[in-house]
């Protein structure tokens, strides 16, 4: 049993092909485990095996973790919010019956952050997720739940979503990969969104190839989704051992060393030295507004959440809190249905939204994005891509920085500008820092995944963490 | 600076019961966020446009033919209430 854990997902899948793994062996192994999990992460386990496996299909009836806001048919969709409770929807996401078509089959649904609006996993309406890696630590979030699925090894591989880092974030606490891909790559419908022109669905998994193999399944155009333009390029599994030629960029704005921790910084420099033994020049670059971009995403982000989040009224669907009128009904239902920080970012929204505030606040964010996406995409012109720490620190305590929220959104400080351009960025484990891991972000130019993916695979090669104290114990 | 009066006003724009220990939190709170956010009132963003999205997209019109939709019975079967194949909702008209 220990020898399967050990093995990607997309070794299990050759495996499978192979003849050598029973599917059915797979899954149960995976679901005993996810049923006896106790951080927290799952928030729906599958009762039993399905009946067949397709394992015809490339991904060979491998088990897959979804993140709760994925409509999963019949099954509960509950986006991390008692105002969902016990919601499953009529349909599927578009991007999970794509990874069912291609040969996954559905482990379970991963507890996250309320409406994906966090960073720790503690805003849950279903409880907090603890890190595999020290349980009195939070996994990073709003992919909390999926992060420490996988990093404990009670799924292979999970989905997840990323608005402002909700991949990226909780992959580096956890000691995992996760992509967050070019937005549009995937498509959005069935996610019950946060943030339309910002949220993208994107892989968590143990290592590089699993993240290609995933996502290549994943992107695709949908006509459901008309933002949901597919990838130009095929996405193939990732091989180069070398980063001869390939032209690293340091933006000194966000990797000053200032507000990082001292050894989340002594990994990063570990790694871009690393990188310059593989090949690679590393040179500094400059985005000069990317330290503003958390102040922009903070009015776009709940903005957009604010107009989004209206459909929850008591009416078709979730929670209601029955009153004699309707405008009590809404208030009450959500008054009773949300949680203090989608209540927080609702009104941030909607204050920046409201008439007399909306030039000031909603008009400058965004032009704010615009600079932003133009300096990003004036260094991908000079560079191959921009490397730095994914998070400023390692796994905090559980409840250090739940009264604080502006301390919280700090977290997403290196993450954020790559979502506010829509460009694709990519966290690896780069070590650790007093037993904790650390992540390092590589971002590059809109659709270059499969450059970052070459770039990303040879620096694992070179780094060669181990992940398995995560997956320690007999059960995670 | 936001107060707890504007606090009130947009919780009723937005639908949303604050109880009276909410509203005194959240008017701390949405205060020091907004104070980080208003850095963006710094940066000189004459003669730049706005983006509302990032990927540009020629919005396709489908053919409008008719197709597979949901049934009635799914889109109703996972509301509160419902009355002669509609959403049912209290009175629109207070007390």
């Amino acid at each position: 049993m220990t020898a399967i854990l050990d093995l990607t997902a997309a070794q299990a899948a050759a495996a499978i092909e192979r003849g050598d793994l029973d599917p059915g062996e797979l899954f149960g192994i995976y679901r005993e485990r996810a049923a006896a999990d106790e951080l927290g992460a799952w928030t729906w386990v599958a009762d039993a095996a399905p009946v067949a496996f397709d394992v015809g299909a490339p991904l060979r009836g491998v088990p897959l973790a979804v993140k709760d806001l994925f409509c999963t048919e019949g099954v509960p969709s509950q986006a991390g919010s008692r105002i969902l409770e016990g919601y499953r929807p009529p349909y599927t996401a578009t991007c999970v019956e794509r990874l069912q078509t291609a040969g996954a089959t559905l482990l379970g649904k991963t507890n996250q952050d309320e409406f994906a609006m966090g960073s720790s996993n503690e805003n849950s309406g279903f409880g907090p997720v603890l890190n595999p890696w020290d349980r009195s630590r939070v996994p990073g979030g709003s992919s909390g739940g999926s992060a420490a699925a996988v990093a404990a090894g009670s799924a292979p591989w999970a989905l997840g979503t990323d608005t402002g880092g909700s991949i990226r974030q909780p992959a580096a606490l956890c000691g995992i990969v996760g992509l967050k891909p070019t937005y549009g790559t995937v498509s959005r419908f069935g996610m019950i969104a946060f943030a339309c022109s910002l949220d993208q669905a994107g892989p968590l998994t143990r290592d590089v190839t699993d993240a290609a193999l995933l996502y290549r399944h994943m992107a695709g155009a949908d006509a459901r989704d008309a933002t949901a333009v597919g990838h130009p390029d095929e996405i193939g599994l990732p091989s180069a051992e070398r980063l001869d030629g390939v032209r690293l960029g340091v933006p000194v704005e966000l990797a000053g060393g200032e507000g990082i921790e001292p050894g989340v910084l002594a990994a990063f420099e570990r790694s871009l030295a690393l990188a310059r033994e593989l090949g690679a020049t590393v040179e500094e670059v400059s985005l000069p507004t990317a330290d503003r971009a958390l102040s922009a995403y903070y009015v776009i982000a709940p903005a957009e959440c604010s107009s989004n989040l209206a459909r929850f009224d008591g009416v078709r669907y979730g929670l209601r809190v029955e009153a004699d009128d309707l405008l009590t009904m809404y208030t009450e239902t959500r008054h009773d249905g949300f949680g203090d920080e989608v209540k927080r970012r609702i009104l941030i929204g909607t204050y920046a939204l409201s008439s007399g505030y909306y030039d000031a606040y909603y008009g400058r964010a965004q032009r704010v994005r615009t600079l932003i996406a133009r300096e990003l995409a004036a260094v991908f012109e000079r560079v191959d891509a921009i490397v730095t720490p994914t998070s400023p620190g390692v796994a905090f305590e559980l409840g250090s920085k739940s009264a604080d929220p502006l301390a919280m959104y700090l977290n997403d400080f290196f993450t954020v500008p790559m979502s506010l351009a829509g460009v694709p960025a990519i966290s690896i484990p780069c070590g650790l820092a007093d037993g904790l891991p650390v992540g390092l972000q590589v971002a590059g130019a809109a659709f270059s995944e499969n450059r970052l993916l070459d770039i990303a695979y040879a620096l694992e090669q070179g780094l060669g963490f181990d992940g398995s104290p995560a997956r320690g114990g007999a059960t995670p | 600076m936001i107060d707890r009066d504007d606090v009130l006003h947009v919780a009723r724009l937005a639908r949303l019961r604050l109880s009276d220990a909410e509203a005194d939190r959240m008017t701390g709170e949405l205060a020091k966020i907004l104070e980080h956010v208003e850095r963006i009132g710094e940066l000189d963003l004459d003669g730049v446009p706005p983006t509302a999205h990032v990927v540009a997209v020629e919005h396709e019109l489908r053919p409008d033919v008719p197709g597979p939709c949901l049934s009635r019975e799914a889109a109703l079967a996972q509301a509160p209430a419902t009355q002669d194949g509609g959403f049912l909702v209290p009175s629109p008209q207070a007390g």
